[in-house]
């Protein structure tokens, strides 16, 4: 009888904290988001002004907040395509054939996810330096004349931050997919061999659907992360310079909200940005619906 | 005829594959050990040839990052927070997960839905209002106590920290704990155990390798951090972490040019990282697959 009395106060004292951290530091934040950005607040007073959608209305009208919308969008859709074409390729290669030191290609290809972003930004900064950059340099090596391309300029920022982002995304991808393509069968792939089935046929008839509901998957929580993963490289490696050629949405809310104290604005962006967010994986999720194959 | 045809365009295909790979494994290597070998040149050999090989061992620019640039002081502060959220986010976290998967109580459901949604929370969303709670109970903290002590507080990172991993972590262990039969508990309390003694004797040490996971994955995340980081110590003179001090330096670099510096501050802020990872590279890739929903 005890134990019964017991059972309540000991499930109330394992969940209590965890639910008062949740709460406080994610779930009141997260709808400060959105109530904030119905407000206007300035630096150094707890005073806010009910504004209604003038935040909004304003950030229609806002040419820089436009094109930090356009410049994730274009990451979004490039960094996923270049990193997941290359991840799944990538790990059917390795997956499928016999390949001579594979275990040390995995480790390698591992390396960019366990580096700070700042790391990695600071690394591609001395790569695309102008002068002493390593790139420039194996560009005039290669092209026999002195090549002093502006990587960190504005017409070439964005190919530069693309770059650096599916450097770091790649090979965790790649690893993931290796996992979860260990697990089709190798008679599947013997048996359309037997059929005539060449490797780019046996690819896209065999792993990629047998394997789906993985990519689907990792493709949506992608989405979140590279909205996410844009921001933490601006900032680390052009500030959303020059000129604001490089400023993403996230990038923009914070410049907004926390540099100039235009808390009300920042937060409009924010809870913009979360609705496109979660409005776009449900768009792909909804895109990507196949019937699930069993193996 | 037929045959052989085919073997020499499987030894295409097979060169085709190892240069790709072995391509793709060098932009990875060279970049990182670029900045092994940039951190021992003296300054003026950062105006020749960026491929030339160091003179020799200039230690002098690790005191010089260690002292002059602070890092040695930054790197304790790394290691507090670190150590300091991972140890609040266990405590939190495994018997919240063991409750929420392994009893029936009201309002489970609704806890594991939220914890759930949680995953879709992206820190850097809410880092804003974090800040903004954290100003405002400062200001309340200064009116009763005469001083405020949550911002630039390295505990408060700390906890903040262990808070918005929560979602993962509990999804992570909570999936671990109800693939345990429930006669361990059932033998448990037979021979006389409670609830809590159940939990840490018998439970928590099954959990081990997802344990093991957790750190490992929280480990890299809470190091390599720095928008929640530079947010909330955002005072200028005071402490910082690795990530953040980083950052300053590469900043300050564009305009005093302490290349020898910036790199042997980019050495201390990856080494912990990397020694880490080359000795528990196998349970990382493997918990992976676990762990695959990270954002």
């Amino acid at each position: 009888m005890k134990k019964r009395s017991g059972r309540n106060g000991f499930i109330f004292l394992c969940v209590a904290p965890a639910v008062i951290l949740f709460v406080v530091f994610m779930i009141i934040p997260t709808l400060n988001v959105f109530r904030m950005s119905l407000f206007q607040r300035s630096a150094y007073s707890t005073k806010e002004d009910f504004v209604g959608l003038q935040n909004f209305t304003r950030l229609m009208s806002d040419a820089n907040f436009i094109r930090s919308m356009q410049n994730t969008i274009l990451l979004i859709v490039v960094v996923t395509i270049v990193t997941f074409a290359f991840a799944l390729v990538f790990a059917a290669i390795l997956t499928r054939e016999k390949i001579k030191g594979q275990n040390f290609l995995r480790i390698v290809f591992y390396i960019p996810n366990i580096l700070s972003v700042v790391v990695i930004s600071a690394i591609f900064s001395a790569i695309y330096d102008t002068n002493n950059g390593t790139l420039n340099s194996l560009l005039s090596l290669f092209s026999g004349k002195t090549v002093a391309v502006l990587w960190k300029g504005e017409n070439m920022v964005m190919v530069s931050l693309i770059i650096a982002m599916v450097w770091q995304a790649i090979g965790y991808y790649m690893v993931m997919y290796m996992a979860s393509m260990a697990s089709v069968p190798q008679s599947l792939y013997e048996s359309a061999g037997l059929d005539g089935a060449g490797r780019i046929t046996q690819f896209f008839q065999i792993t990629l659907p047998l394997i789906w509901t993985n990519i689907r998957t990792t493709l949506t929580f992608f989405i979140i992360s590279t909205i996410n993963m844009a921001f933490l490289f601006v900032k680390a490696m052009t500030s959303g310079g020059p000129n604001g050629a490089s400023e993403v949405a996230l990038s923009y809310m914070y410049k907004q909200a926390y540099t100039n104290s235009s808390y009300g604005y920042g937060m409009a962006i924010g809870a913009l940005v979360f609705v496109f967010s979660f409005g776009l994986s449900a768009l792909v999720n909804v895109v990507t619906k196949r019937e699930p194959l069993e193996f | 005829m037929e045959r052989t045809k085919k073997t020499s365009a499987d030894r295409l295909y097979k060169a085709f594959i190892y240069v790709a790979l072995i391509t793709l494994a060098v932009t990875i290597i060279i970049p990182v050990a670029w900045v092994f070998m940039a951190s021992v040149k003296e300054n003026s050999e950062f105006y020749g040839n960026p491929w030339a090989l160091p003179a020799g061992f200039y230690i002098q620019n690790f005191a010089d990052a260690w002292g002059k640039a602070r890092m040695g002081e930054y790197m304790l502060n790394s290691v507090l927070v670190t150590a300091l959220a991972l140890v609040i986010l266990l405590v939190v976290a495994l018997p919240a997960a063991y409750a929420l998967s392994r009893f029936e109580f009201r309002g489970r459901k609704l806890l594991n839905a939220a914890f759930m949604g949680g995953l879709f929370i992206n820190v850097n969303y809410i880092v804003v209002p974090i800040f903004l709670m954290l100003v405002d109970g400062d200001k309340f903290l200064r009116g009763l106590l005469g001083d405020g002590l949550l911002l630039n507080n390295i505990f408060v990172l700390a906890v903040v920290y262990a808070s918005t991993a929560l979602p993962f972590t509990v999804y992570l262990l909570s999936g671990y704990f109800s693939t345990l039969a429930h006669d361990y508990e059932e033998a448990a309390y037979i021979d006389g155990a409670g609830y809590g003694r159940t939990m840490v004797k018998i439970i928590f040490p099954m959990a081990q390798p997802s344990i093991i996971t957790v750190i490992l994955f929280n480990f890299l995340s809470f190091w390599n951090e720095y928008i929640i980081a530079m947010t909330l110590l955002s005072d200028p003179k005071g402490g910082k972490t690795l990530p953040v001090g980083l950052m300053q330096l590469t900043q300050a670099q564009q305009s005093a040019a302490q290349y020898g510096q910036l790199y042997a501050g980019l050495v201390l802020v990856m080494l912990p990282t990397l020694i880490l990872y080359i000795c528990v590279q196998k349970k990382l890739t493997q918990g992976m697959t676990l762990g695959g929903l990270k954002g």
